[in-house]
């Protein structure tokens, strides 16, 4: 087999013609009903809690709580991942997928140990989504402080 | 000596070894698939027992080399060599199957083409007067791989249409100076072929161009053509990489359409158990070979084989640097009568 960057162009091409690609309208449409039906219980659980007497900003905490805490339920009872699998972007973009980026390792990396296996490693996924949050919101933070000022 | 060598990377051996029992051990999903019927035996457990999936691994693979030994009526010490393979870091998987059982052994890392480098040294080293019986074994783990190549098993994600799934499995092959067939009359060494292959979710493509590369080699060194096997079976290159397999060949001149077959695409049914390009890992073509295979050349439906594992040598750390995927093949000829 020659691996002149040439044959590898040509290659790259007969990989690219015989490899299917995602069902990118039925995976949008999963995503889009599953998305949404998890925010919609959230709205729900939402409209419950300001009902009962908590004001919006308590109310939006608590929701969040009580998403979180679901999804790790869901997590640990394997029920999370087959969702994912079905529902894809759809379970991983509302705040319960990232309760399920810091359970799903976890629970894989228990036997390592409770501090080098659990507590690090569950970091891995969500890690990076914690710190450059963090950093785009110091910067967005001090655009805005400059821009009031 | 060098009367064994042939072409670039062959041998042909002068007294070929003889494969006296294969064993197989595979878990529950591969038990739901096409092949069920030619498994030793199919675990229900994945944990096999034991507490962590490298133990599970491990378990499995000193399991299905003590039944291979069974199978053949030797005992454990008239072992002169195992060979044995996984996908786990330092080949963890092997190693600590094997720490039980007290004989020399040879950790192999070849991938998903592990297979072939045990049968193809195993074979080599009675060949050459070094032992009377080895064994090839090869191992792997769903759960593990993915805990060591991909993501935690309970995070929700989905998978692309290219990308393969992980058999849970073990194939051991015993390997004997004398018996009575199947012989491994030769073996065509890989080299290391990269054409610039990224996506590790699309391993198949990756491993493609090197096993065309092996077996045009087999071809053209024993001054061979594909007519003269019954079966080209490939270890896990899934539906793509067949497909790109038999493209690469016909343009090097070899049409093996008609009966190449893949261990990848053949342990799972792939529509029905959702696995996409088909199974991978080292105990998809070891499984297959030593369950399937091996049956299918005792009994005489196939006379004559070549076996072509492969394997994708990437690491974690490798891709993440931007690196491409090596592939890796290997050859292994197997004739039921001499």
């Amino acid at each position: 087999m020659n691996q002149t960057e040439s044959n590898k162009q040509v290659y790259d091409a007969m990989v690219k013609e015989a490899s299917p690609s995602s069902a990118i309208f039925m995976n949008s449409l999963r995503a889009f009903f599953v998305g949404g039906t998890i925010c919609a219980i959230g709205e729900i659980i939402h409209s419950i809690l300001t009902n009962v007497g908590l004001s919006r900003d308590d109310a939006g905490l608590v929701t969040g709580a009580v998403l979180i805490v679901t999804a790790i339920l869901l997590t640990a009872l394997g029920l999370y991942g087959k969702l994912g699998r079905f529902a894809g972007a759809g379970s991983i973009v509302p705040i319960t997928g990232f309760a399920n980026a810091i359970a799903a390792p976890a629970i894989e990396h228990k036997k390592e140990g409770l501090v080098i296996g659990l507590s690090a490693k569950m970091f891995v996924i969500a890690g990076p989504v914690i710190v450059y949050g963090t950093l785009a919101s110091v910067i967005v933070g001090l655009i805005y402080y400059f821009v009031r000022s | 000596m060098m009367l064994k060598r042939k072409g670039v990377s062959s041998v042909k051996l002068s007294n070929p070894p003889s494969i006296i029992s294969a064993a197989t051990i595979v878990g529950e999903k591969e038990g739901e698939g096409p092949l069920s019927s030619y498994f030793d035996e199919i675990s229900q457990d994945s944990l096999f027992g034991k507490e962590t999936w490298e133990q599970a691994e491990s378990e499995l693979m000193r399991r299905t080399v003590e039944l291979a030994v069974q199978k053949s009526g030797l005992k454990m010490e008239d072992i002169h060599y195992i060979f044995a393979g996984d996908l786990l870091n330092q080949t963890s998987g092997s190693v600590y199957g094997a720490r039980s059982l007290g004989r020399p052994f040879f950790g192999l890392f070849g991938a998903c083409s592990s297979m072939g480098s045990g049968m193809g040294l195993g074979a080599m080293m009675i060949d050459g007067g070094f032992a009377e019986y080895t064994i090839a074994s090869a191992s792997s783990h769903y759960c593990g791989a993915e805990k060591t190549f991909r993501f935690p098993l309970e995070l929700g994600t989905q998978r692309t249409p290219t990308a393969s799934w992980t058999v849970t499995g073990d194939g051991a092959v015993l390997l004997a100076a004398n018996g009575d067939g199947p012989y491994v009359t030769a073996v065509t060494t890989g080299t290391i072929v990269d054409m610039g292959q990224k996506d590790v979710n699309n391993m198949g493509a990756a491993m493609a161009p090197a096993a065309a590369d092996v077996i045009a080699k087999h071809f053209r060194d024993l001054a061979l053509t594909p007519d003269y096997y019954d079966v080209i079976a490939t270890g896990d290159l899934g539906t793509i990489g067949s497909d790109l397999l038999v493209q690469l060949l016909q343009q090097e001149g070899f049409d093996i359409k008609d009966r190449h077959q893949d261990c990848g695409v053949m342990i799972y049914d792939i529509e029905k158990q959702g696995v996409h390009a088909g199974g991978s890992g080292c105990g998809c073509c070891a499984s297959v070979f030593a369950g399937y295979f091996y049956n299918k050349l005792k009994s005489g439906v196939i006379e004559k084989m070549l076996f072509v594992p492969t394997g994708a040598l990437h690491s974690v750390v490798t891709i993440q640097q931007g690196e491409t995927i090596p592939g890796i093949a290997h050859a292994v000829a197997i004739e039921r009568t001499l």
